[in-house]
C-alpha cells in the first residue's frame, strides 16, 4: 500500500512482500503500519515477546505506566484530545483485567481505542494457566469488537481491522488478544490491502428524504433547540454546527460530552442541559417544540424522568449509530449518518430555503430563553470563611484560557469544571461522561499531553478521584509529560456527600476522606518528582495558578483546600422530571411563558 | 408480547454464539429457541432465533445485533412468508398392548420410528411447533419417557436468498490522519 503513516514515513515495502519475521515483530510492524506513534503499557509474561522488537521501533514511543488502568485512560485522553486512535498494551490475566475499566469507559463515551493484550500460549488456553484470563469473553460487552489471535499469520489483518473498527462509524474500543505462541512463532508480514468485514458497514451519508423532512420541521417549529452531543466532537463537526446555528438562529445546548463543541461565549448557547445543567438549557429542551438531536443519546442524566421529558417536542434524531435512534425517546425524523454530513446537508437545504424566503420564526422563543438565561445564570455562594471550589475552577478557566485542555474526574469537581470553565473549542474538555469513572483525570491528562505536547493540560481532580490513579505522576515526571493537576480538596467524596446532605438527612456514611490531613498532597507531589503547591484562601488563588502555569518542565500538583459544604446547583434530582429543577436548594425557577 | 423469528447470518468464527447470546441476556431479552448451522457459504453460519417481545424492544435488539461486527444480515421471517420446522425425538412407553396405537399416531403425523425396545419406541418427528405440540398431546397418555427438541429453523418462501450480496470485502483505509487544526 502506498499511503503514508501519520509521521509521514511511507509504509511501502510491506504490501505484499511477505517478509519473514516473528509474530512479535509482525505485531509491532502492524501497529506502525496502522499509524500508531504512541503506546501506553506495561510488559509482563505473555506480552513479553512483543516488547523486544518494540524496543527497536523508531516510529513508536512506548510510555511505561504504573498501572494498566492508567495506560487505558491515557490512551483515551490521547484519543479524545487528538481524534486519533489511542493505543494501550498489557499482558495477560491481571494486566488485561486492569484494562476493563478504561475499555468500558471508552465504550460508553465512543472513544477510538485499540488495546493489545498478551494471552497465554495457544495450547495453554482453557487450562487455567498462570495469568490466564478469558479477556475476550470478559470484554465482549464493553468493547465495540474484540479478537483472539492464535495464528501469527492473522496478526497484520487483525490489527488493520481493529484500527478500522475503532476509528470509523461510532468510534469505540477494540481489544486484540494475542497468544504468546503466536508472538513467538515465525511468520511472514504483509499489510493487508482489503479487510474482510462483511458485517461492518457504518452508514455515514444521511438519507436526503430525511434531511428534507428535518428541514421542513425546522422551518415549521416555533421553539426549536439544537441538542448537541459528543458525536459532534467525534465527527469534527463544530465548525459546521456553528454555521448551522448562526444561519438559523436556533438556540444550542451542549451535553457534558459536547462541552466545547459550540463556543460558550456565543449568545445562542444556553449551556449544558441535564441533572446539573443550566436552567436555560434545561428549559430550552423541556419547553421546546422541536429537539434537533445531533450525536446525542437522550441519556438519563439529560432527560430526567423520560415520560415527562420535553412533552411538547417533536424529535429529529441524527446519529451514526442506528441503535441510539428511538432507544430512549421516539424520533419523529430519524437520520442515520455522520454528524458532519448531516449538518452540512441540513445547512445546504436550509440555505436554499432561506434564499427562497423561507425561514423559521423563533423570535419569541429566543427572547424567552434569553430572559431565563439572564435571570438564572450559573452562580454560587461565596462562603464567609474558606475557599469556594467553584471560584478556584472559574479562575483556573479564566487564567489558563480557551486553548488549554482540561480533564476531570467524576463528581462535584467535574460538574463545576463543566459549568464554570468557558469552553470555546472542541477536544478541550475530556471527561468520563457515560461510565463515570473516578480516577480518569490524571492518566487522561497524561495521554492528552502526549498527543498534544504544545497544549497546556490541566487535570481538575477531586481528592477522592486523585487517590485512585495518582501513581501516574511518576510516569509523567520520568517521561517529561508536564501536566498540571488541580486537586479540589474538600476532604470528601463530595458528590456522594451532597446526596447524603439532600436525601439521607445529613448522615455522612463513609464519605469523609480526611484528605486535608492524610495524605499530604504537596509532599506526595514532591515524592513523585512533581512541583507541589497548596492554596487555601481566595486571595492566593490567582497567584498559585499563575505559578503553576509558569512551570513548564515538570508536572505540577496544586492542593486547593476548599470548603466542604459547597454543592452543585442547579440540580434535577435523579429520576424526577426536568420540570422539578432546583436553581438552588429549595428554590425552583419561575418561568414567564405568557409570550410563548 | 408476540413471537418473532429472526434469521441471522453471521461469520463462521469462534465466539460468535457467545457474543449473540450475551447480547440478548444483557439487554434483558429471553431467547425462546435458537438453532445454528452452516449455510451454502462455508464462511457464513445462519442462526434462527425465536424471541417473544413487543415490537419496539424487538427493533432495539435487532439494531444492537446489527452492530455486532460478525453479524452480516438480519431478516425477520413472518409466519405466512416462510417455512419453519423443528425436529423432535421422543421416547414413548409402548409394550405389546399399546404399540399398535402408538404406531397409528406415528402414521397420522407422518413421523418415523427410529428405535424400538421391548417396552418403548423412539420416534422422530418434524414440523412446525403446533404440529409437534399436537403430536405430544396424542402421545402423552402412553407415557413419555424422554424427549429432545431442536431449535426452530426457518427459510423464506420463493426463489430469493437472504445471503445474496452480503460478502463484499472493504478496501483497507489509510491510517487516521492528524485532525485539522481545531476551529
Amino acid at each position: 500500500m502506498s499511503e503514508t503513516g501519520i509521521t509521514g514515513v511511507p509504509t511501502t515495502g510491506t504490501a505484499s512482500s511477505g517478509e519473514g519475521m516473528t509474530g512479535a515483530q509482525s505485531l509491532i510492524r502492524s501497529l506502525e503500519s496502522a499509524g500508531a506513534t504512541d503506546i501506553f503499557g506495561i510488559p509482563g509474561g505473555a506480552i513479553l515477546p512483543a516488547y523486544d522488537p518494540l524496543m527497536d521501533s523508531t516510529r513508536i514511543r512506548h510510555i511505561l505506566v504504573r498501572h494498566e488502568q492508567g495506560a487505558g485512560h491515557a490512551a483515551q485522553g490521547y484519543a479524545a484530545a487528538t481524534g486519533r486512535v489511542g493505543v494501550c498494551m498489557a499482558t495477560s490475566g491481571p494486566g488485561a483485567t486492569n484494562l476493563v475499566t478504561p475499555l468500558a469507559d471508552a465504550h460508553m463515551d465512543s472513544v477510538p481505542l485499540v488495546a493489545i493484550t498478551g494471552q497465554v500460549g495457544a495450547s495453554m488456553i482453557g487450562t487455567d494457566a498462570f495469568q490466564e484470563a478469558d479477556i475476550r469473553g470478559i470484554t465482549m460487552p464493553i468493547t465495540k469488537h474484540n479478537f483472539l489471535v492464535t495464528d501469527p499469520r492473522d496478526i497484520p489483518r487483525t490489527v488493520a481491522e481493529a484500527f478500522h473498527i475503532a476509528s470509523t462509524g461510532r468510534p469505540g474500543p477494540v481489544l486484540v488478544d494475542v497468544a504468546k505462541s503466536a508472538l513467538q512463532a515465525s511468520t511472514t508480514f504483509a499489510w493487508p490491502t482489503e479487510l474482510q468485514l462483511p458485517g461492518y458497514r457504518p452508514v455515514t451519508r444521511p438519507h436526503s428524504k430525511q434531511i428534507r423532512e428535518a428541514a421542513r420541521l425546522i422551518l415549521e417549529a416555533r421553539r426549536p433547540v439544537l441538542y448537541v452531543g459528543g458525536g459532534v466532537i467525534r465527527a469534527r463537526a463544530s465548525q459546521a454546527l456553528l454555521k448551522l446555528a448562526e444561519a438559523t438562529g436556533m438556540p444550542v445546548v451542549t451535553t457534558l460530552m459536547a462541552r466545547g463543541a459550540f463556543p460558550d461565549s456565543h449568545a445562542q448557547h444556553l449551556g449544558m442541559p441535564g441533572m446539573h445543567g443550566t436552567v436555560a438549557a434545561v428549559a430550552g429542551l423541556q419547553k421546546s417544540d422541536l429537539i434537533i438531536s445531533l450525536g446525542a443519546r437522550f441519556d438519563d442524566r439529560v432527560t430526567g424522568n423520560l415520560d415527562s421529558f420535553a412533552p411538547g417536542a417533536k424529535v429529529i434524531h441524527a446519529d451514526i449509530d442506528p441503535a441510539e435512534i428511538g432507544k430512549n425517546r421516539h424520533a419523529d425524523v430519524p437520520i442515520v449518518g455522520d454528524c458532519h454530513e448531516v449538518i452540512v446537508d441540513l445547512l445546504a437545504l436550509l440555505t436554499t430555503q432561506a434564499d427562497a424566503g423561507h425561514t423559521g420564526d423563533y423570535e419569541a422563543w429566543v427572547e424567552f430563553l434569553a430572559g431565563v438565561k439572564k435571570r438564572y445564570p450559573l452562580g454560587y455562594d461565596t462562603p464567609a470563611t474558606g475557599l469556594a471550589p467553584q471560584y478556584v475552577i472559574e479562575r483556573l478557566g479564566a487564567i489558563a484560557g480557551p486553548d488549554t485542555i482540561f480533564t476531570s474526574g467524576v463528581g462535584q469537581h467535574q460538574m463545576w469544571a463543566a459549568q464554570f470553565i468557558g469552553y470555546e473549542k472542541p477536544n478541550t474538555w475530556l471527561n468520563s461522561g457515560g461510565l463515570g469513572t473516578m480516577g480518569y483525570a490524571v492518566p487522561a491528562a497524561m495521554g492528552a499531553k502526549v498527543g498534544m505536547p504544545g497544549s497546556t493540560v490541566w487535570a481538575v481532580d477531586g481528592d477522592g478521584c486523585f487517590q485512585m490513579t495518582n501513581q501516574e505522576l511518576a510516569t509523567c515526571a520520568i517521561n517529561d509529560i508536564p501536566i498540571k493537576v488541580a486537586i479540589i480538596n474538600n476532604e470528601s467524596l463530595g458528590m456522594v456527600r451532597q446526596w447524603q446532605t439532600l436525601f439521607y438527612n445529613e448522615r455522612y456514611s463513609n464519605t469523609d476522606l480526611h484528605s486535608k490531613r492524610i495524605p499530604d498532597f504537596v509532599k506526595l507531589a514532591d515524592a513523585y518528582g512533581c512541583v507541589g503547591l497548596a492554596c487555601d484562601s481566595p486571595e492566593q488563588v490567582d497567584a498559585t495558578i499563575e505559578k503553576a502555569m509558569a512551570i513548564d518542565d515538570q508536572p505540577v500538583v496544586v492542593d486547593f483546600r476548599v470548603h466542604r459544604d459547597a454543592m452543585v446547583w442547579p440540580m434535577v434530582a435523579a429520576g424526577t422530571s426536568n420540570d422539578e429543577i432546583k436553581y438552588a436548594r429549595d428554590l425552583a425557577p419561575e418561568f414567564d411563558e405568557d409570550n410563548l | 408480547m408476540s413471537t418473532h423469528t429472526l434469521s441471522v447470518l453471521v461469520e463462521n468464527k469462534p465466539g460468535v454464539l457467545a457474543r449473540i447470546a450475551g447480547l440478548f441476556s444483557r439487554r434483558g431479552f429471553n431467547i425462546d429457541s435458537l438453532a445454528v448451522g452452516p449455510t451454502e457459504h462455508p464462511e457464513v453460519s445462519r442462526m434462527t432465533i425465536v424471541v417473544n417481545v413487543d415490537e419496539s424492544p424487538l427493533e432495539q435488539v435487532t439494531k444492537q445485533l446489527n452492530k455486532l461486527v460478525e453479524v452480516i444480515k438480519i431478516v425477520e421471517l413472518d409466519h405466512a412468508g416462510s417455512i419453519d420446522r423443528e425436529l423432535m425425538l421422543v421416547k414413548v412407553r409402548a409394550d405389546a398392548s399399546t404399540r399398535g396405537a402408538v404406531l397409528d399416531a406415528v402414521q397420522l403425523f407422518r413421523a418415523k420410528v427410529v428405535d424400538v425396545a421391548p417396552d418403548a419406541v423412539t420416534i422422530q418427528v418434524t414440523g412446525n411447533s403446533d404440529k409437534l405440540a399436537d403430536f405430544l398431546r396424542v402421545l402423552e397418555p402412553f407415557g413419555i419417557r424422554e424427549l429432545v427438541q431442536s431449535g426452530m429453523v426457518a427459510i423464506g418462501r420463493g426463489s430469493r436468498s437472504i445471503s445474496e450480496r452480503s460478502l463484499r470485502p472493504v478496501p483497507v483505509p489509510a491510517p487516521a490522519a492528524a485532525p485539522a487544526a481545531t476551529p
